[in-house]
């Protein structure tokens, strides 16, 4: 009884604070990015305009939330959910400190890579019931994005799991005391980070949605909390594959004096920044770019480094 | 992929940049003397009215925001018995100033015209006409138009022939 409770207490503390920071990270991006563009951004509503994100939301719940005559109506309402919904799952084997975690699978990387792997169909479901056809080439890029990195995002973590010998994520940080992953797999970091980027579908890699070019892609006849089902999920997205790179490459909770929890937020929210910067800075490429880079150039590196650690790791036994 | 980290690295510099926004209710734009903004009219040095209700001004307004009717003193002195623009229309263009000959119609540097009623948008002649000479201070069309300016008669310049008398017959 008291082992339900305590976890049923930790997911409804986990739920709420995730959902709270991705709504806050639409006013960090904000005003992020205007500090990279010499702006200010929003800075009126309350404090630092830290109060914007209310007004957002109070004007997201009063817009019509409209289903257009000729959209697939109950794959149309239903897609929303899946992306939300899939990365919220992922955040059950996250571990944020030694005993703030829902479920310390033995799969648990595995578990990950399905669980985001599944919020590509929000994309292609919600490109495709749409009916428009900007949304479903945004639907189609989505799709061929998904093959291209959902590949060599698995394999890049594989040299991780050689090393630490496990698919725990508790393991994999317990791993990592006397040095990061990062310092051993370079390599994997880098293309780990480049498949999460595109796992989440931010610039530069948002070419499902591609406003310059498809309107809004996947999400041009969604409005109102719909929509906003997609935002939440896709900034949800970033606090995962932060929070992924850092457990998996960064020591994830390890630090020295602070404790766990803040060790793991502080190394999250470097990654967060990062991805901004990242939108900041970088331009799109076109889509069949990426899949050249994702299969003639990435997938071989990803290859090769399983091929180096898996030697090194034979000749170490 | 170098050029590519480079961008990165310029960007990440930019934050500590000097910002370039105005921050605009508490801190004032500067605006230049000749900008244009809000219509007025303006008076001669003795503070009577400039316009003289040529009507050049409404003409030359490519949106047709500007309305006017010319009427007389009892001194045959012409003036707008009302003259109204339409601010909802107005873009500011200049054109009016241009066209006006004797300098009553002038832009000013101010833009703070938010209204909330739109109808409010549309001056009346009360609303446009200043106490000031605005930009051509000491000028008076009546003291200068139509005036010898005392080098030369009439026809007395060197490829010039003399005036005509147009109320005669003879050639």
């Amino acid at each position: 009884m008291n082992e339900i409770l305590k976890y049923t207490l930790m997911i409804v503390i986990i739920l709420f604070t995730l959902t709270t920071i991705a709504a806050w990270l639409i006013w960090l991006e904000r005003r992020m990015l205007a500090v990279w563009q010499d702006r200010y951004g929003p800075n009126r509503a309350g404090p630092f305009g830290l109060f914007i994100v209310v007004a957002d939301t109070i004007k997201l719940f009063f817009k019509e939330d409209w289903i257009p005559p000729f959209a697939e109506k109950t794959v149309f309402v239903f897609a929303p959910a899946i992306v939300a919904a899939s990365v919220l799952l992922s955040f059950v084997v996250v571990p944020f400190a030694p005993d703030i975690l829902v479920a310390d699978l033995d799969i648990g990387l595995l578990f990950f890579l399905a669980m985001s792997s599944l919020g590509v169909y929000s994309i292609v479901l919600g490109g495709w019931a749409s009916n428009n056809k900007y949304s479903l080439l945004g639907a189609l890029r989505g799709a061929s994005q998904m093959i291209s990195y959902e590949v060599f995002m698995g394999l890049s973590l594989m040299g991780v799991v050689m090393l630490s010998g496990s698919f725990r994520l508790m393991d994999i940080v317990m791993a990592q005391k006397d040095f990061w992953f990062v310092v051993t797999q370079p390599v994997a970091f880098v293309l780990f980070l480049t498949a999460g980027i595109a796992e989440t579908h931010r610039l530069p890699f948002d070419i499902p949605e591609a406003e310059s070019e498809l309107v809004a892609g996947f999400h041009s006849e969604y409005s109102g909390m719909k929509f906003g089902m997609f935002f939440i999920g896709e900034y949800l997205g970033i606090i995962l594959i932060s929070a992924m790179v850092v457990t998996i490459f960064f020591g994830g909770w390890l630090g020295p004096v602070l404790p766990p929890v803040v060790w793991f937020t502080l190394k999250t929210f470097v990654f967060i920044i990062f991805f901004i910067l990242l939108r900041a800075s970088l331009p799109r490429p076109r889509y069949d770019q990426l899949m050249e880079y994702g299969w003639k150039i990435i997938l071989p590196i990803a290859l090769l480094n399983l091929l180096v650690t898996g030697a090194f790791t034979l000749l170490k036994n | 992929m170098f050029s590519l980290l480079r961008s990165i690295g310029l960007i990440f510099l930019h934050m500590f940049r000097k910002r370039e926004t105005i921050q605009y209710p508490e801190e004032k734009v500067v605006l230049h003397p000749r900008w244009r903004g809000r219509i007025v009219l303006t008076r001669d040095p003795d503070g009577g009215e400039r316009c003289v209700g040529c009507y050049l001004c409404a003409a030359a307004c490519p949106v047709d925001c500007i309305s006017l009717q010319a009427t007389e003193d009892e001194n045959g002195r012409r003036y707008p018995a009302f003259f109204r623009i339409n601010f909802s229309r107005c873009i500011f263009c200049g054109y009016c100033e241009e066209a006006c000959p004797t300098y009553a119609i002038q832009l000013t540097p101010d833009f703070e015209m938010g209204e909330y009623n739109r109808q409010n948008l549309v001056y009346e002649k009360e609303d446009l006409l200043i106490d000031s000479q605005g930009k051509y201070p000491g000028y008076n069309y009546y003291k200068v138009a139509g005036l010898a300016a005392g080098v030369k008669g009439k026809g007395e310049g060197a490829n010039e022939e003399p005036p005509v008398d147009i109320r005669s017959l003879i050639p």
